[in-house]
């Protein structure tokens, strides 16, 4: 019965307490979202009662009072019908201006951002910070600082969505998403995974930890010293041979990676592509796909053999070897 | 009820001895044989009655399930099934044939004053195929069941799960068959069967929301059956369309899905636009207001709505250009709907309202829908749908416009052509209970939801954080109260096909072709092709038809 009892009781006092009706807003666009969000609840408020008052109205003043009563013929209105075509559309324009611009600022990452790496997995989250430290369904961050998330899936579609910053979007296997958010309260944030993911994506859930600078420059360098993740790209690079190809003074079979992130490659197939974290990921995985004019096609698939917080470790250190911007602001 | 139960009509034999559809024939073989469009709605009648009915039962088990945050009923495994057995059934199964199948069926030829559609014997056959793909899906339920959500999102349904998807992707294919026939037979009949006189601009509006239905049938279905053809072979071969470990593309899958999915929307929703202007019409004795409007806005939707898929995939990584042309599209097609909302009320306006209970759900409708519809505002918005994308506010809007919209005007037209259908009256006072039952009981189900949506709960959570209580519990508490809302209608519905009293050829003294025959109508429909003088609606002149 005990077992009855207690959820009973919790129950009652989230009653007592009363239901909020958002969530906390812990991040710099919350408030924005809130805005629009409350906007369009009035919209729907005013229009709903307007409705239902309407309604009402004309059931009380209208009611057939006797068995052949015949009502008065209304004649067509064009002017009430284009009334009533133009009034929602100039309301939704409105609507669609102020969310659409909203949206624009919001899903526009700072430039000077902290890139933080998520690894969607059935059924966790692993995060990879590019100091090196890891966390499986917890997220460490530190307040008033942009960060931005660059994500991917080891198997299906899932979604990393933390409710506290109304921020959201999907984890695809194959392919790079990013979110951005800046934190603007210390506290602990649900995180959840939004898009079905099978057995237990009810249990893919975890905690944002925001906290301030210093407590999370203690946490970051506490613990067991960790290498960054761009030192174990290069000991990958080198366990897996890369390196016999790609050597750094542009001798070997493939092409140096030093400078090349960032730079435009144009492809065999005369395609222009930056070198960004999509094409190094393809070219690991699918290399025949994105051949260079000068270089034979004798680089092997890496898929399979390396997982998607190791090609986020390899790219990592490419990165690590320097951009095209780098070397143009050295020049 | 004095006013319902009319004398019947002085020329017709006594009801006893009168042949009529129902009559004419007995026997199994007779029903399975039949090509009458009267007979073959009966059929779907009640063949989706029952899929209503299982698909009801797996969200009652959902809702018992989520009373506590850690599950009360099944492990997580189950519950996934459930709501993906929920969501297939009601929405291919059900909502998809529910209008078109039954009342569609029934109605049109007699809307047009015809003997039959265009192809009987294609339209036996689509029940057929209806109850084959039905059966498919009714087997893997008992079979194990499938786990992946109705929406079948790729690479999960291609490659992880390990349930019955292929026997219900094949279930969902193969009925898709019946909806493309369904809507052929459709557009054939209102372009080549109608009376002498029954011009376009003369059809009642019902046929204006099949018609516009029928288009998205033959247009949309096909993507669907091939996307699931394509989901069949991954799952089999995998040929790597889907699988991005062998260069496909999972987000795919979720433009296909989608291209069929959001206009099949509107599949749901039109008919049941089409069936209110016909309530509010009968039940206020007016005319329609802007009846031109009214017809085009069922085109508009028809066009636009195959324009608007992206709006599902705001946060999968999508461009935010093409976000933001898919939002601009998905608020363009709001605006018909706003338009008929606005014709019914001015419908209403100066008439002359009785409130029995085919009334009572077409008003519960609009109010219903109007919340359905402004909510969805919400999610065509970029910036609040990334966070409301993927919530429980996303289950309450389109609860709002399916069941609240859809099945409320589906309940409004069966209780509207009861009388015609069977020749008998139901109890009106129990109708207008149960129709306030359900207004009621489905409000308090869904309006939770959508606070539930905006605190960040996910949908499809077998188990939930405990702050997600209290709404919770009140969603469940409103789904018990909707449950028992629509047995009752069972109940007093299959009562009076016995015990009810004789309703006469047009208890209601509506306008319409199809009240100026007997009921229930002969099998032939009507003893002689009807001439038509008059437009749709013509209730100022007292009378109509009948003189």
């Amino acid at each position: 019965m005990t077992g009855l009892i207690q959820p009973g009781l919790g129950l009652l006092a989230a009653i007592q307490e009363g239901v909020p009706i958002r969530p906390e807003a812990a991040s710099s666009i919350a408030e924005g979202v809130d805005r629009l969000y409350f906007f369009l609840t009035g919209v729907t408020l005013f229009f709903t009662a307007l409705i239902f008052i309407v309604i009402f109205y004309f059931m009380v003043k209208y009611r057939r009072r006797s068995d052949d009563e015949q009502p008065p013929e209304t004649g067509e209105n064009l002017p009430l019908e284009l009334t009533w075509t133009v009034v929602p559309t100039l309301l939704t324009a409105v609507i669609f201006v102020w969310s659409s611009s909203l949206y624009f600022r919001n899903s526009r990452p700072p430039t000077a951002s902290t890139e933080i790496f998520v690894i969607g997995k059935q059924w966790m989250w692993h995060l990879q910070h590019p100091e090196g430290v890891r966390e499986i369904n917890e997220l460490h961050v530190p307040v008033n600082v942009p960060i931005k998330l660059t994500m991917t899936s080891e198997d299906v579609i899932h979604d990393f969505y933390i409710p506290a910053f109304r921020v959201k979007k999907d984890a695809v296997p194959g392919r790079y998403t990013s979110l951005w958010f800046q934190a603007t309260k210390t506290g602990v944030y649900h995180l959840f995974c939004a898009q079905y993911c099978g057995a237990d994506h009810a249990e893919m859930i975890g905690w944002v930890y925001v906290m301030n600078q210093p407590d999370y420059a203690a946490w970051l360098s506490g613990g067991a010293r960790n290498e960054s993740m761009a030192q174990t790209g290069e000991r990958l690079f080198n366990q897996l041979g890369c390196i016999t190809c790609h050597v750094a003074d542009g001798t070997g079979r493939g092409p140096s990676l030093a400078g090349l992130y960032g730079k435009p490659e144009k492809l065999r197939s005369g395609e222009m592509r930056p070198v960004d974290e999509a094409l190094i990921r393809q070219a690991i995985v699918n290399p025949n796909s994105i051949l260079l004019p000068k270089y034979p096609p004798i680089m092997p698939t890496f898929q399979g053999q390396v997982n998607e917080e190791q090609v986020l470790q390899l790219i990592a250190y490419v990165k690590s070897l320097g951009s095209e911007e780098r070397k143009l602001k050295a020049k | 009820m004095s006013t319902v139960v009319q004398p019947v009509d002085d020329l017709a034999p006594p009801e006893s001895s009168r042949v009529h559809y129902l009559n004419a024939k007995y026997g199994v073989r007779s029903w399975l044989l039949t090509t009458d469009h009267k007979r073959i709605a009966l059929l779907y009648l009640v063949s989706i009655t029952l899929m209503f009915f299982v698909g009801g039962a797996f969200a009652v088990l959902m809702r018992l399930h989520l009373i506590e945050p850690q599950g009360t009923l099944v492990e997580p495994d189950t519950y996934n099934k459930l709501f993906t057995l929920h969501g297939i059934i009601m929405i291919f199964f059900f909502l998809v044939p529910s209008i078109p199948a039954t009342l569609g069926n029934f109605l049109v030829p007699m809307m047009v004053g015809a003997r039959d559609l265009a192809f009987p014997k294609l339209n036996l056959l689509s029940w057929y195929i209806y109850v084959a793909g039905a059966i498919l899906a009714l087997y893997s339920a008992i079979a194990g069941g499938v786990d992946t959500g109705w929406t079948f999102y790729t690479p999960y349904s291609s490659t992880f799960s390990h349930t019955n998807v292929t026997a219900v992707a094949v279930g969902v294919f193969v009925m898709g068959f019946s909806s493309i026939l369904t809507g052929l037979n459709f557009i054939v009949t209102i372009h080549k069967m109608r009376a002498p006189g029954l011009t376009w601009f003369r059809l009642p509006l019902f046929l204006w929301a099949i018609y516009a239905t029928s288009i998205i049938m033959i247009l949309g279905t096909p993507v669907i059956a091939i996307t699931l053809f394509l989901l069949g072979l991954e799952r089999l071969l995998h040929i790597g369309i889907f699988d991005p470990a062998i260069g496909g593309d999972p987000i795919l899958f979720q433009h296909l899905f989608w291209f069929y999915s959001h206009p099949a929307v509107y599949i749901m929703i039109l008919p049941a636009m089409g069936v209110m202007s016909e309530l509010i019409t009968c039940f206020s004795r007016k005319r329609i207001f802007g009846y031109g409007f009214v017809a085009f806005s069922s085109m508009a939707i028809a066009v636009i709505s195959f324009l608007v898929w992206g709006h599902h995939m705001f946060v999968t990584g999508q461009s935010i250009y093409a976000a933001l042309i898919f939002s601009v599209l998905s608020f363009l097609v709001a605006i018909p709907s706003a338009i008929k909302v606005f014709n019914w009320m001015a419908t209403i306006y100066q008439g002359s309202i009785s409130y029995q209970a085919p009334m009572l759900y077409a008003l519960g409708f609009i109010g219903l829908f109007t919340m359905g519809g402004l909510t969805g505002l919400f999610l065509a918005s970029l910036a609040t749908d990334v966070h409301l994308n993927g919530t429980y506010f996303i289950v309450a809007h389109f609860h709002y416009i399916m069941v609240g919209g859809t099945v409320m005007a589906y309940l409004g037209g069966i209780h509207f052509w009861w009388p015609k259908i069977t020749g008998r009256m139901y109890p009106d006072g129990w109708a207008r209970f149960a129709a306030l039952v359900i207004f009621v009981g489905f409000n308090l189900t869904f309006f939770p939801q959508f606070m539930l949506g905006y605190l960040g709960m996910p949908r499809r959570y077998a188990v939930y954080p405990v702050e997600f209580q209290v709404l919770n519990v009140m969603s469940s508490a409103g789904a018990s109260i909707l449950g028992i809302g629509y047995l009752i209608p069972l109940i007093y519905l299959v009562w009076s096909m016995r015990y009810g009293p004789p309703a006469g050829p047009n208890p209601w003294k509506a306008k319409g072709l199809e009240w100026q025959t007997p009921s229930p109508p002969p099998t032939e429909n009507f003893p002689e092709i009807p001439v038509v003088t008059e437009d749709a609606y013509e209730y100022a002149k007292p009378g109509g038809h009948r003189e």
